[in-house]
């Protein structure tokens, strides 16, 4: 049975820090097909993949658990050099070219073919010349060999557009000798649609010379198109390994997705309030941020008061950028209206100033200032927008430490901050606790609207479940309206009233929590489909 | 042995070995016979002469500039300042006029001038650290420079009829070093000029006990300067400061102008620097101009490294704890030095090592904690 398969990769398990993040994940291809490899953010996918290439990170965390069979035969990939002389190549995400080179030396690059001179003879190969005339001939068969005739081969990389730097990057793949195996990870992200398709023509080529090639991916319409079979996980767990014919798109959404048992929020504290489509809290009016990675490109969406409204989507189709430019990290346009008010968020602090607070995705880097006291985090912003624990004397507004050791204590209890007391360096928290008091610091504010990024990001289950469920009882007591942006569904379900799915920028739709698997799966993959319920 | 092991980390290596090197020296001149009172003095004397300089290393630092080796544009401000001041006295023929306010009246306006200069000099200095960030460091080394060889030009112009600063010969431009012993020179710290030129009621300015000598004006100027600093650094606008120099983006997120307090934190610094260089003119008795401030830069930034500062984070204990060690050693070494071999260069070789040794140490653990 397994010497029907080029790879075999079986019960394959990887812990990080404690943390698993593969359990008992089967892969297997077969020679010269597409295999497509699918699943959400954090399903196991990158790291699946740097097991395959024997990556450095693999092995200076602990190595993994697990077999590789390559060829019917058990290989022991120990770093990328045995993975590339075992013919496996990757086509990168980002390009790993030289823009100076020219496309002949990149491709050629680490393998120049050279030949024997006075010099080299006496010092040894590094002194050989280059054999251009061989050299250009192989680039130039590689490139046409993917149907890339109208790419020279003496061209710089160096101002190509991004379809032709890919293509230039599969040709060097092509180029080396014996190779058996391509790993293609997400190369569609960053391509225009034409060029997308021109990609996938040339993966059914390479195929077709006997290549087997991996397919990473979030886009389930290609995968329909091109892939032979598939492997799907979740959650860094063996799903299925399917045949596409035997499949549809509704159900390869629904097994990525699959609702999870667990209760994340006590059912009784949802309770049932009245909302109305009157009174909006926060409306977006083709709304842009330029956030690099994480784009907004003209979003519309009215948020009720009182909600908690979800914002869903896959990495780096925009739903981090929405939260982050409306506290102006970053360039804006078109109009945000908070209460019916238009704010202008070129001034900083203006989102403060309208009652808005924010928790930041990114803990570490905007959310806390770590090398300072717990207290100092929690009062920062109080004290700067609304001159809160300041003492006035003379023209001066000097810190009222009694006050904000006080309300930093209050903080920590009402939260259950674990530290050793107020003066205690925000950096040295745990990622839970840190979490909290990024949370205490915008409930300082007493805002009417709660912007949450991210919330469960990096901490263990029982925090979590603690931050989701004071969010809610915020919302609930307080009437403050939250949205909450984030990578799980599973989250966004439990507590959400609405959630929109993000993608390319845009609201692609909004949906009820009780909406099925298989129409969330669609949505995030960006697929506009019907679906039978 | 667990609060052995907390204290020996709060302390610090680098810190650790001076302050036993310190220690060592300290006890090795009282064994070689030097008075103790004579010691003390000098250290104390030298502390508070450097602390002002060094203090202007925070602001700095909390605003995220790093440190600032550019203050030598507020050393030059604070001698442009005290020359102006000076000639402006001679002028004016106070001495003769004002009699003890003289120097009093020099030195004000000496301050005066020279934080002017420095707020001026000091924003558009700030502003030129907002184009550079990331490496403020090393073009804040350059400013400082290059700063001082303009000025050499500056000073070599300036035609002054005080014969105190120009050159005897009565050409154009200032001398090397001018006393100011008919000025301020000692006005705060010396027991000598206190008693000479100052009424009665002003003794208690610096006077002596028994062989120690304590220069309390100069005390209370350098403490009420640090507690300034101290409080302000307690106030909206500095925790807004602290905050911009921690982290960008949370501050830009709490909605503060991050370049703003940049450029604000730069301004403070360098007018610290002009005052510092006047307080340190007074208590040396000398002006020093031309390629004497070149290095005062990296002394500053050595001491308060010492302190136990980090180029992100700085406090008034670590501008009074790396002064004390920096400059003690260096005070200490000298006759201890002298007594056991005779290289008379010895104390400069020590200063050198000192400070370049820990400026590298210090930012070689920066760039780890970023990795």
């Amino acid at each position: 049975m397994d010497d029907q398969y080029l790879l075999s990769m079986s019960n394959i398990s990887k812990e990080y820090y404690g943390n698993r993040v593969l359990k008992n994940v089967n892969l297997n291809v077969k020679t010269g097909e597409i295999h497509a490899l699918v699943g959400e953010n954090g399903a196991g996918k990158s790291t699946l993949m740097n097991i395959l290439f024997g990556m450095p990170v693999i092995f200076a965390t602990g190595g993994f658990e697990g077999e590789i069979v390559l060829n019917g035969q058990p290989t022991d990939v120990d770093c990328p050099h045995t993975a590339m002389n075992c013919g496996i190549g990757m086509v990168h995400q980002e390009f790993m070219l030289i823009p100076e080179f020219t496309v002949t030396e990149n491709i050629k690059l680490g393998r120049e073919i050279g030949e024997t001179t006075a010099l080299s003879k006496l010092f040894g190969p590094l002194l050989d010349k280059l054999n251009w005339k061989q050299m250009s001939g192989d680039s130039r068969k590689a490139l046409d060999s993917i149907g890339m005739m109208n790419i020279e081969e003496y061209t710089k990389v160096a101002g190509m557009p991004i379809g032709y730097k890919q293509f230039v990057e599969i040709a060097r793949e092509i180029d080396k000798s014996g190779i058996k195996l391509l790993v293609f990870d997400e190369p569609t992200a960053v391509l225009t649609e034409s060029e997308a398709d021109r990609l996938l023509e040339i993966m059914r080529l390479i195929a077709q010379k006997g290549i087997a090639i991996i397919f990473i991916t979030h886009r389930l319409t290609e995968v329909m198109a091109v892939a032979d079979s598939m492997t799907i996980l979740r959650d860094g767990e063996f799903v299925a390994r399917k045949d596409v014919k035997d499949t549809t798109l509704a159900n390869i959404a629904e097994l990525m997705i699959g609702r999870k048992v667990e209760k994340l929020v006590e059912e009784n504290l949802l309770g049932e309030r009245e909302l109305s489509d009157e009174k909006i809290a926060l409306e977006f009016r083709d709304y842009y941020v330029d956030m690099p990675g994480e784009r907004v490109r003209g979003m519309d969406v009215k948020i009720r008061e009182g909600e908690i409204f979800g914002f869903g989507g896959l990495a780096g189709q925009g739903k981090i950028g929405i939260a982050n430019g409306i506290m102006g990290l970053y360039d804006t346009a078109g109009e945000v209206l908070a209460y019916g008010k238009p704010m202008d968020l070129s001034k900083l602090g203006e989102a403060l100033r309208h009652d808005i607070a924010f928790v930041s995705e990114d803990r570490r880097g905007v959310g806390l200032l770590l090398g300072e006291s717990i207290e100092r985090n929690i009062t920062f912003s109080a004290m700067q927008i609304k001159d809160e624990f300041l003492t006035k004397i003379g023209p001066m507004k000097i810190l009222n430490k009694s006050a904000a050791d006080t309300h930093a204590k209050d903080m920590i209890k009402l939260l259950d901050i674990r530290c050793t007391g107020p003066a205690q360096t925000a950096g040295s928290l745990s990622g839970g606790n840190q979490q909290k008091v990024c949370l205490a610091r915008a409930l300082t504010m007493a805002p009417k609207i709660l912007i949450v990024s991210e919330p469960t990001r990096g901490i263990d289950i029982g925090a979590k479940k603690l931050v989701l469920e004071y969010l809610t009882k915020i919302n609930r007591e307080l009437g403050t309206t939250i949205i909450m942006i984030s990578s799980e569904l599973v989250e966004l379900r439990s507590l959400c009233d609405r959630i929109a799915i993000v993608s390319e920028g845009k609201v692609f739709s909004i949906m009820h929590p009780d909406d099925p698997d298989a129409a969330y799966g669609l949505a995030m993959a960006g697929v506009r489909e019907e679906v039978a319920s | 042995m667990k609060n052995l092991k907390t204290l020996y980390e709060n302390i610090g290596l680098p810190r650790l070995i001076i302050a036993l090197f310190f220690i060592l020296l300290v006890v090795a001149s009282l064994l070689l016979g030097f008075s103790p009172a004579a010691l003390f003095s000098d250290v104390v004397r030298r502390w508070l002469m450097y602390g002002t300089l060094v203090l202007a290393m925070v602001p700095g630092i909390q605003s995220g500039i790093g440190l600032n080796f550019g203050i030598s544009l507020g050393i030059s401000s604070g001698l442009l300042g005290a020359v102006l001041a000076m000639e402006i006295a001679f002028v004016r023929d106070w001495s003769t006029v004002h009699g003890a306010g003289a120097p009093w009246m020099t030195l004000l306006l000496a301050l005066a001038f020279g934080v002017l200069f420095a707020a001026i000099v000091g924003t558009l200095y700030g502003m030129l650290l907002n184009r550079v960030k990331g490496s403020e460091m090393t073009v804040s080394t350059y400013v400082g420079f290059s700063v001082i060889a303009f000025m050499n030009i500056v000073w070599l112009s300036l035609a002054f009829t005080n014969g105190e600063l120009s050159w005897p010969l009565q050409g154009q431009g200032l001398r090397n070093t001018a006393s100011l012993s008919g000025s301020f020179g000692g006005l705060l710290s010396n027991p000598d000029v206190v008693q000479a030129t100052q009424p009665e009621w002003l003794h208690w300015l610096a006077f002596r006990v028994g062989d120690f000598t304590i220069p309390l004006g100069l005390i209370l100027v350098f403490g009420l300067l640090c507690f300034f600093v101290w409080l302000f650094f307690r106030s909206k606008t500095g925790i807004a400061m602290s905050g911009a120099g921690e982290n960008q983006l949370f501050t830009t997120s709490s909605g503060i102008n991050v370049d703003r307090k940049r450029i604000q934190g730069t301004a403070i610094s360098t007018v610290l620097g002009a005052v510092g260089i006047i307080l340190y003119a007074q208590t040396y008795g000398f002006l020093q101009l031309y390629n004497a401030p070149l290095m005062m830069g990296f002394a500053s930034v050595a001491s308060i490294l010492i302190g136990g500062a980090t180029i992100r984070r700085a406090r008034i204990s670590h501008v009074l704890i790396g002064t004390l060690l920096f400059q003690g050693i260096l005070v200490t070494a000298l006759p201890v030095v002298n007594e056991v071999v005779e290289i008379g260069t010895l104390p400069e070789v020590l200063r050198i090592i000192i400070s370049n040794g820990i400026i590298l140490y210090a930012l070689s653990k920066t760039k780890g904690e970023n990795q």
